[in-house]
């Protein structure tokens, strides 16, 4: 298989670096020889989402920089895919390089399902799940289909979740509703954020989910700080970490 | 002016409320989603509804012209305002060339984006607004919270205690049935004394010289059916091209706006009454200066729907008046600050960029994307305050220079561990006000990766 | 410069380019447009009743209890209903306050939303009517149903129109915290003979 770029987000790097681990173990698993670039940083999006647009430009030229040279480039959050599929054009449109990385930036679960094609992912889960199908990831990548779109449904992410031997996907009173994390929103409008967030795990609550899976670890972050301060009986499991064990075919 | 955050918070700390504001509309969105899904050719109904204002806004000044000719021909007088002070100058001298005092008014945003009611009032013309929910508000001397459901704010308890003063009706009484036939009664009274009615329009047609008005309670028709003297006050967007154009907007309007297939009434205005006056004032106001914007300028496709603040999941948790402006939710996000950025900058960051605004949008406006480029704007007119600018910067520096970022982080998770909670969740840090921050790992991925067999 | 000239040479100078105007989408045609029709007049309030031909309406009209009980009846359809307003003689549509019951002719339905086309020529004098009365009664043949509005505006001629109206059902408000309430500031109730 082509040689992969793994792009791990600053936060995964940082805060959650199991979700890294997962990512890289999940792709190697498949037999995708991965590399990770030690110069990268991040994608820009906190500076792009405050409107920083000129401190963001060097960002994006760094990381056309550091990936432009692989195949394909995958990321465990559909955010930062979705900067550089849909954003970087601003800063890097015409750049040599800049339409093979635009057109082969990938989130984890889309790469697994359209480029690796993985069909089987054979392995035991036994838990009540919760999706969280974050925003960029839904309405940006469509990875699966927004309840607002009057389209024939899909879901990337589920279909590699729903497999797993035991595993009871639930059904939320509001699949796709915004969690309230949006970035810099989340401290910006810190008291309509939490509010979201706390509506968010009401509804898996409700759905008896244990546990909160998400493709998005910045949404998780913030979901799983509500969690902690609460002390909800959730879980946040980012989608890697369940797949990483798993076979996947 | 005080931001969206800061007046968004007593709505939204007032958490049994703030709940209550979102069922409400989210049932809303609902209602519009089965809708929806009743129409096979719905996403293909939106395409063709977001191309027709595409063109139409390519040739607006034609359509435009060919409108006035059509409608001059049909009798109706049509005028031309500048602005919002013209808008009002116009229909002023048109009520006061008539001697008339008494003005019955149907839905208009455009009227309230102008101030026509204080303004007439001041010269002394009574003005009642006709939809129940903006009689309302109108009662309460408080603007409407929402474009098509004015009164969304309120309870019924509110309305029972307005009504039992203002109206009379029995005190403590709040079902809805006996509020509405209230209004009924006394509603019906001002539009039989009523010497002009004045609306809005949804649909201008440039084929035939006529336009549209849609409502559920037959205010409008009321209003304009009753006193030989009818204004109709529209934004220059509103042209659409043919009579077949809209079929494609009648279909999605009613269906995203309230989840209903069609309003009671879609009225076709296309004379005076006979021995009558019907006027139309079309209204720049700013919109021809937006049209000159490539980035913003897919915003005057808006057809007043109210679909974007139904499902917007922070408008339906700060209410209408956090916005503070005659527009609220997303597409008011975007309308007041290309009014006046400096005063409403707040507005595009009042959004988590979720997208769903777009996706429900009958016209397509990507209206989550052009809040995202307006904060850039904002940015480049200095308009984002400096400390934030300056933070970005630093940060930015940071993230490009790879050992500053190694350093810094692994700084950050060897102290904040080590730090007394009341020094890390202090008033400084609004991200722990309600929340844990993450966990700080002893070693980051980079430092895991090293260890990983290959 | 006029205001007209000002706003226009404004809008001329600030045009995006040429976009073209696209071909209507293809609608959905329902196998059975005439109880799609019916269904979606009653989900918003109105009610249907199916008769043989015009002639049966009277007799309907008669076990219908808004009717029954009206003092005032305005009919604008010859011969249906026991009209006592003579409304050609009103000078003033403020004199049309007061009417119980308005009878008018629609022209057709449209399947998808129940909404019936009444063109101007329908209402007679004083337009009015049609919104000023307690109850409305409206006719419309079965064989005058169109699926969609894009069938509906093929065959609606607006030169010499004046005025159209599509009605579909009572008048009704949610204003007050959601709640429907049907009867708003038009009619009360809505019933529609399905004639044919």
């Amino acid at each position: 298989m082509p040689k992969v770029g793994l792009f791990i987000p600053c936060y995964v790097d940082q805060f959650y670096p199991q979700v890294g681990l997962a990512t890289l173990r999940v792709l190697r698993q498949l037999g995708v020889d991965v590399d990770f670039p030690v110069e990268q940083t991040c994608c820009g999006q906190p500076m792009a989402n405050s409107g920083c647009g000129e401190q963001t430009r060097p960002l994006a030229e760094k990381f056309l920089k550091i990936f432009g040279k692989y195949e394909h480039v995958v990321a465990p959050s559909g955010s930062c895919v979705s900067m550089v599929r849909n954003h970087y054009a601003q800063w890097l449109e015409g750049r040599q390089d800049f339409d093979h990385l635009r057109t082969n930036t990938f989130e984890l679960c889309e790469y697994l399902v359209d480029i690796a094609r993985v069909v089987k992912v054979a392995g035991d889960f036994p838990r009540k799940v919760g999706l969280h199908m974050s925003c960029h990831g839904l309405r940006e990548l469509r990875l699966g289909r927004s309840s607002e779109l009057m389209v024939t449904p899909f879901n990337k992410v589920r279909f590699l979740l729903a497999q797993l031997r035991g595993i009871e996907i639930v059904n939320l009173i509001r699949p796709d509703e915004c969690c309230g994390f949006g970035g810099t929103f989340a401290v910006n409008e810190e008291a309509v954020s939490c509010l979201m967030g706390r509506d968010r795990l009401a509804d898996h609550e409700k759905a008896r989910a244990e546990i909160i899976a998400g493709f998005d670890t910045s949404c998780l972050m913030h979901l799983d700080g509500l969690i902690r301060r609460l002390n909800k009986p959730l879980r946040v499991m980012h989608v890697a970490e369940i797949l990483e064990r798993a076979r996947l075919a | 002016m005080m931001g969206h955050a800061a007046k968004a918070l007593p709505f939204v700390s007032d958490e049994e409320r703030a709940h209550w504001h979102d069922q409400a509309l989210w049932f809303v969105r609902l209602k519009r989603d089965r809708q929806a899904e009743s129409i096979p050719e719905w996403e293909a109904l939106r395409e063709s509804a977001s191309a027709i204002k595409a063109h139409t806004l390519s040739r607006l000044a034609d359509y435009l012209e060919e409108f006035e000719r059509n409608a001059r021909a049909n009798g109706i007088q049509v005028h031309w305002a500048r602005d919002g002070t013209e808008h009002n100058t116009i229909v002023h001298r048109i009520l006061a060339g008539r001697g008339i005092t008494r003005l019955v008014k149907s839905k208009s945003m455009l009227t309230e984006e102008c101030h026509l009611n204080p303004y007439l009032e001041a010269q002394g013309i009574e003005v009642t607004d006709t939809d129940l929910g903006e009689r309302i508000v109108q009662l309460r001397r408080e603007p409407p919270s929402h474009i098509v459901l004015p009164a969304i704010h309120l309870k019924k308890q509110d309305i029972g205690e307005l009504f039992h003063k203002e109206l009379g009706t029995a005190q403590g009484a709040s079902d809805p049935s006996y509020l509405t036939e209230a209004a009924r009664g006394h509603l019906r009274q001002k539009f039989m004394a009523a010497q002009a009615g004045l609306t809005g329009v949804n649909f201008a047609i440039a084929e035939t010289g006529g336009f549209v008005v849609c409502t559920n309670e037959g205010n409008a028709d009321m209003g304009t059916s009753l006193p030989p003297l009818h204004i109709a006050s529209m934004g220059v967007e509103k042209v659409i091209p043919r009579t077949k154009d809209l079929a494609i907007f009648l279909r999605l309007l009613a269906r995203s706006a309230t989840g209903q297939p069609v309003t009671t009434y879609t009225t076709h205005f296309h004379g005076p009454l006979r021995g009558g006056e019907l006027h139309v004032v079309i209204v720049d106001n700013g919109r021809s200066a937006i049209l000159h914007n490539e980035t913003f300028r897919r915003s005057l496709a808006c057809i007043r729907c109210g679909a974007c603040m139904n499902t917007c999941p922070v408008f339906r948790r700060s209410g209408g008046y956090s916005y503070g402006y005659t527009v609220p939710g997303p597409i008011g996000s975007l309308l007041a600050p290309l009014r006046n950025p400096s005063h409403f900058g707040s507005l595009p960051f009042a959004s988590s960029l979720c997208g769903s605004c777009s996706d429900v949008c009958p016209v397509k406006i990507d209206l989550h994307h052009e809040l995202y480029a307006f904060r850039q704007e904002l940015v480049r007119q200095k308009i984002v305050p400096l400390y934030k600018r300056l933070a970005m910067a630093g940060l930015s520096w940071v993230l490009m220079t790879t050992w500053a970022y190694c350093l810094a982080s692994r700084l950050m998770r060897w102290f904040v561990p080590r730090l007394p909670r009341a020094l890390v969740y202090g008033p400084w840090n609004p991200w722990g006000r309600q929340r844990e921050l993450p966990q700080m790992p002893r070693e980051s991925f980079r430092d895991l990766i090293k260890k990983e067999p290959t | 410069m006029s205001s007209r000239d000002a706003i226009l040479a404004a809008l001329r100078r600030n045009a995006p380019s040429a976009m073209p105007l696209p071909e209507a989408p293809a609608a959905v045609a329902f196998a059975d447009p005439e109880s799609q029709f019916a269904e979606a007049f009653t989900s918003v309030g109105g009610k249907v009743i199916r008769v043989a031909s015009l002639g049966n309406v009277n007799t309907e009209l008669g076990n219908i209890e808004s009717y029954a009980q009206a003092r005032s009846i305005a009919s604008l359809i010859p011969g249906i209903g026991r009209a006592n307003v003579d409304l050609a003689a009103l000078t003033d549509p403020h004199q049309l306050e007061g009417t119980d019951v308005a009878i008018i002719a629609g022209e057709f339905g449209v399947a998808e939303n129940g909404a019936v086309w009444v063109p101007g020529s329908a209402l007679g004098l004083h337009r009015a009517i049609f919104v000023v009365a307690q109850h409305l009664f409206l006719t419309v043949p079965a064989s005058e149903i169109v699926h969609t509005m894009h069938q509906a505006y093929d065959r609606i001629r607006f030169e010499h129109l004046g005025f159209g109206v599509f009605i579909s059902g009572p008048s009704k408000t949610a204003d007050i915290e959601q709640s429907l309430v049907v009867g708003a500031h038009g009619a009360r109730s809505c019933t529609l003979f399905l004639v044919g």
